[in-house]
């Protein structure tokens, strides 16, 4: 269990960011559409070019290689992505990830589904189960229940206690303020490139959102 | 070795053929009487013009020479491989990432058939290596092409599969796989075509060419087999070396996909429309 430390991480019109995350919190970041939320989780998890230090515990991102970095600190995007014909082909054979099927919503043998027969919620929740599978130490979600009916939302949620309560840092995209409320031990509100943590503008901010 | 020759009354004969043609487009109302013409006219004109080049370099025999020949027509190959891609490599990369794989393939097989099997005297002798590489030359810009056209189209097309694979943790060269495999089917699948309908569906122009020219069949035969496997091997080199060149661009050392070095896909829609 580490804190994932961010340190004047940025790339032109974004940043410079400073921030602590720390192990079993979930910080729901909110902000309006383009401010760049996205662009943060993905320049944590190094996948477009980017300035400044990020480590989990003492580990620094910049010593490791890119791809053991995103084992432990890895990204979901919204738009999740498919690269083989059968479900199952997308998760490691030993993945614990039948238990998780359930709660989800999904039968037991949605690993045999063609990915072709998908709806959007099943592929966004599927995705979420191919991240937690390997075990990262820190999930960078965007996004995660934007495609999902409230009561699959509500599971994917339970899952995400699940995990904080394991120590797991989670950083959590999220348009809807009422699931921020329900999930965030703290909020960040991104606009104009930087970052908000006050809590009451945070809070402002939700309601912004929600009245938009 | 006897050939008929034949004379420019001839050819002059055979072009009442072409000259059907465009009076059956006039007749039909095809619209393409003029550009039947045209493009015969630019047979003539080109060929004549080469045959000519062709005669003095052969008759200067000048190592120098023969390279300038071939580098121009290496530029000339790889010109008409950045201009095919629907997307592209910014600036000079979209140029010579193509003219890198079809240089290296062209050259490898070239000087590997000059020096093993052919071997004339001198090695660089332009009767035999011009020849050698235009076949070559054509066949490796086609591998090139479509090898180059498979992993810049995948690139744009299946870029949240391939970083949805990067952000779980695999490298770059992982990520890219299936890509890089469909790619590499396509720039070989041509030459195995041609290698299956070989004698069957088709008597390839080469053979037919040396036969006219009175060559024995069974050389003919053995020389046309001999083509058939440089044209497979740069093939096989040129869309390789396309495909892992552009798989290492498309990406960078912290094994991110760099779509930022393509060029924006409205500049190519502009080209294209």
């Amino acid at each position: 269990m580490h804190v994932l430390t961010i340190e004047g991480l940025r790339r032109p019109g974004l940043g410079p960011f400073d921030l602590a995350l720390a192990p079993g919190q979930c910080t729901v970041l909110m902000g309006p559409s383009g401010a760049g939320k996205s662009l943060f989780l993905r320049m944590i998890a190094d996948l477009d070019p980017n300035d400044g230090a990020v480590r989990l515990g003492d580990q620094r991102r910049e010593r490791m290689a890119a791809p053991d970095w995103r084992r432990l600190v890895t990204y979901v995007a919204a738009e999740s992505g498919w690269w083989a014909d059968i479900v199952g082909d997308h998760f490691a054979r030993s993945a614990p990830v039948a238990p998780y099927l359930p709660r989800v919503h999904l039968p037991a043998d949605a690993l045999e589904w063609p990915v072709s027969r998908l709806s959007t919620g099943e592929r966004q929740r599927l995705a979420l189960l191919r991240a937690i599978a390997q075990q990262p130490a820190a999930l960078l979600l965007d996004e995660p229940t934007s495609a999902l009916d409230p009561e699959a939302a509500a599971g994917v949620e339970g899952i995400l206690r699940e995990l904080r309560a394991q120590g797991i840092v989670l950083l959590v995209v999220s348009h809807d303020p009422a699931q921020a409320r329900r999930l965030a031990d703290r909020m960040l509100y991104l606009e104009g490139g930087r970052l908000t943590v006050d809590a009451a503008a945070a809070d402002g901010a939700a309601a912004a959102t929600a009245a938009r | 070795m006897q050939y008929i020759p034949i004379t420019y009354v001839d050819v002059a004969t055979a072009a009442v053929l072409v000259m059907l043609n465009a009076a059956l487009s006039f007749a039909l109302q095809l619209g393409i009487d003029r550009q039947i013409l045209v493009s015969a006219l630019r047979t003539v004109v080109q060929l004549t013009l080469v045959g000519l080049v062709l005669k003095t370099l052969f008759a200067l025999a000048s190592p120098w020479l023969t390279l300038l020949a071939v580098t121009v027509m290496i530029l000339a190959a790889s010109t008409e491989v950045a201009s095919r891609q629907d997307q592209r490599f910014k600036r000079w990369w979209n140029f010579s990432l193509g003219a890198g794989a079809i240089t290296l393939a062209t050259v490898l097989v070239t000087l590997f058939t000059l020096t093993t099997h052919i071997r004339p005297s001198p090695w660089y002798d332009p009767r035999y290596s011009i020849p050698l590489v235009g076949i070559v030359l054509g066949n490796t810009m086609n591998a090139v092409s479509l090898g180059l056209n498979g992993m810049l189209t995948a690139a744009m097309r299946e870029r949240a599969a391939i970083e949805a694979r990067l952000a779980l943790g695999a490298d770059r060269f992982a990520a890219l796989k299936p890509f890089m495999r469909r790619s590499l089917r396509a720039g070989l699948i041509p030459i195995v075509n041609q290698m299956s309908a070989a004698g069957l569906i088709t008597l390839p122009g080469m053979m037919t060419g040396q036969i006219l020219a009175g060559m024995d069949p069974t050389d003919a035969v053995k020389y046309q087999i001999l083509i058939l496997f440089l044209l497979a091997g740069g093939a096989g080199i040129g869309v390789f070396a396309a495909v892992y060149a552009s798989a290492w661009r498309l990406t960078d050392e912290r094994h991110r996909l760099r779509l930022d070095r393509l060029r924006p896909a409205e500049t190519a829609g502009r080209r294209r429309g």
